[in-house]
């Protein structure tokens, strides 16, 4: 038995490491400093795609992302560490999307892949963390959803045994494929690039990066498995009021960085006396003892 | 005049026969915001074994209890829920419906929202009624549900708003919205729904065939006194230390995001905007840089003391008490005078 997976992949800000240099003076995000990565609960489903292509011999593996044509930094990255190909769904009528007009371009992109057991991604990306594009792409394909996966433990008889994390537990679940399935950070983490193929593939590009690169052009033109998709509005015969800003119920109303009221914190030297001091006041007003 | 339309609906979880506690929490925002509009506030809850459960729930001030009885609703699978809930609120057109940001409210919220094409805003921190003019169109709304949650980390904060599309969707985390009973003789009205007009046949195809559900381990979300490791707490083995603070003063151990992606600490102990919201009476940051998304999950403590040995950690700024210093130096010191001065 052979499976064709997807996985949804997004290219996001690291949002976990805002240092202070990610901040400027006015208080608003330094964009400049935060790179952009593969998101990592997206590794996570990826790795659960990896291994069930172990596995299940002849299964292939497709990475399917939405974002500008640097974004098939992602599908290259997926090449490297075992992915089969990939496709880059960009247009600039998808700017503005909230996740209900994602996951509508999303779903029509996986119509367009067309055979598929398994559709797998991130339970949630670091930029929004709403956890809300997986299952909306399951309710737009009409397919059951298994969030929060923690181990796709196996495949069989057409389907898949799921164990996923609950509120303070794990339960294991069967659901039928073709299925969507988000899994969860707290899943294995993904293997590392496999050197053959960061080699075989690091000339892999999207028409739009070629453009300006007639070598690399040829090249891929020799290799097809170098070619990465590029896919637009009209390649997933996309209805327009459904995508980007149009197609999105919710709005912003408005953003305002966080500040939090500072206080005048007193200094506690680190010295035996001063902590001994400190421990005598908090028995004394009752916070602590 | 409240109809049985146009309403403020909760979509409540329960698990061992009591209602979840984040469910009671939407219940108490939710009749909030249903008296600002005039509008009733309903609930429904469906599973296996629901005798009284409206019992829990009327005390919040809910007029309207919908109940789906039926064994293959419990436990919870996406599709035959969903299904329920979509025809419920295509039934019911409620201006508003919130559910619990927990790994059922965030599996359900989005299918729902999806199929109903209405918005939904994941996790908010606050829930308000208010006016939105259209900065394109001009249109002007009048009582939208303002949906305001953290964003990009948590170093920003959006308010959201639904125009055009009913009803206005939200998810809260457990822990951020204050649960509090209005009236405990509050009687509404239950109405009981019939399994089969809300869900179809097909939707029952994911099996639950195994479930653990552990008691939680830690009282943290209710401790007062909580101790929470950050990065700088170097090691697993060093977090013992902390335990061992937490112990001698009665309290319990939590961490930041950091700490839980270094395996140092379970992810249930996480404290911050994709964790538990906590409000001790003090609260002992360890090694902990002080990040938006963690801050904003702790700012609220009575007292909180800060051990890192960067003098200028972000988290000093919200700290009524800043020690510079090691945590391995620091924390033995605070056990040691701690036991000296108490009996």
């Amino acid at each position: 038995m052979s499976l064709n997976i997807i996985v949804m992949a997004k290219q996001v800000p690291d949002t976990r490491n805002v240092g202070k240099d990610a901040m400027k003076e006015d208080g608003t995000i330094n964009r400049a400093a935060l790179p952009a990565i593969f998101n990592p609960e997206d590794l996570n489903a990826l790795e659960q795609a990896l291994q069930l292509k172990d596995r299940y011999p002849g299964s292939k593996v497709t990475i399917l992302t939405m974002g500008p044509a640097r974004a098939a930094e992602i599908v290259r990255e997926g090449l490297y560490r075992g992915a089969d190909n990939g496709v880059v769904l960009s247009d600039r009528a998808f700017a503005g999307a909230d996740t209900l007009a994602t996951s509508y371009a999303l779903a029509t992109a996986v119509k367009k892949i067309g055979d598929y057991d398994l559709i797998l991604g991130g339970r949630q990306a670091i930029d929004g963390d709403t956890a809300q594009v997986g299952p909306q792409v399951a309710e737009k394909l009409a397919l059951p959803q298994v969030t929060y996966a923690e181990e796709i433990i196996s495949v069989e008889n057409g389907k898949a045994t799921v164990k996923r994390r609950i509120e303070s537990g794990v339960e294991t679940v069967t659901v039928p494929l073709p299925a969507v399935i988000t899994v969860n950070g707290s899943a294995a983490p993904c293997r590392p690039r496999n050197a053959k193929n960061v080699q075989k593939y690091k000339y892999a590009a999207v028409p739009s990066e070629l453009a300006a690169d007639a070598t690399k052009a040829a090249l891929v033109e020799k290799r097809p498995w170098l070619a990465i998709g590029e896919w637009n509005t009209q390649t997933v015969e996309a209805d327009l009021s459904q995508c980007g800003l149009a197609g999105s119920p919710t709005k912003v109303k408005g953003i305002e960085n966080v500040v939090f009221t500072a206080k005048d914190a007193r200094r506690v030297e680190n010295n035996d006396a001063e902590l001994e001091e400190l421990m005598k006041e908090l028995i004394a007003n009752h916070t602590i003892g | 005049m409240a109809t049985d339309k146009n309403n403020l609906i909760v979509y409540c979880e329960y698990e061992d026969g009591k209602v979840a506690d984040v469910s009671l929490e939407l219940l108490t925002k939710g009749r909030a915001l249903a008296d600002k509009l005039g509008i009733k506030l309903e609930a429904v809850v469906a599973g296996d074994n629901l005798k009284d459960i409206e019992k829990q729930i009327f005390p919040y001030g809910v007029d309207t209890v919908y109940k789906v009885e039926d064994k293959r609703m419990y436990p919870y699978t996406s599709l035959p829920h969903a299904s329920l809930l979509i025809n419920l609120l295509k039934e019911k057109e409620p201006r508003i419906a919130f559910m619990g940001a927990t790994s059922i409210g965030r599996d359900l919220g989005p299918r729902v929202s999806s199929a109903l094409h209405s918005g939904l805003t994941a996790d908010c921190t606050q829930l308000e009624i208010g006016d939105h003019t259209d900065a394109r169109t001009g249109q002007e709304y009048k009582d939208l549900l303002l949906q305001i949650r953290p964003a990009f980390g948590g170093n920003i904060v959006a308010t959201i708003v639904n125009p055009d599309h009913r009803p206005q969707m939200a998810t809260v985390r457990e822990g951020v919205m204050k649960k509090e009973v209005r009236d405990s003789n509050y009687v509404g009205q239950v109405v009981d729904l019939d399994v089969a007009r809300y869900t179809r046949p097909e939707d029952f195809v994911v099996e639950v065939i195994d479930r653990h559900v552990e008691k939680s381990k830690s009282n943290l979300k209710n401790s007062p006194i909580v101790v929470a490791g950050g990065y700088g707490v170097g090691s697993k083995e060093n977090f013992e230390m902390l335990r061992e603070l937490a112990t001698v003063l009665g309290g319990e151990v939590g961490a930041s995001r950091a700490a839980v992606d270094a395996g140092w600490i379970d992810h249930d102990a996480q404290i911050g905007q994709t964790g538990l919201t906590v409000r001790p009476k003090l609260y002992i940051a360890c090694g902990i840089s002080g990040q938006i998304q963690h801050i904003a999950g702790m700012q609220d403590s009575s007292i909180i003391i800060s051990i890192n040995n960067d003098p200028d950690a972000p988290i000093n700024t919200v700290a009524d008490y800043v020690i510079t210093g090691n945590v391995e130096d620091v924390v033995p010191k605070l056990i040691k005078y701690y036991k000296k001065n108490t009996k």
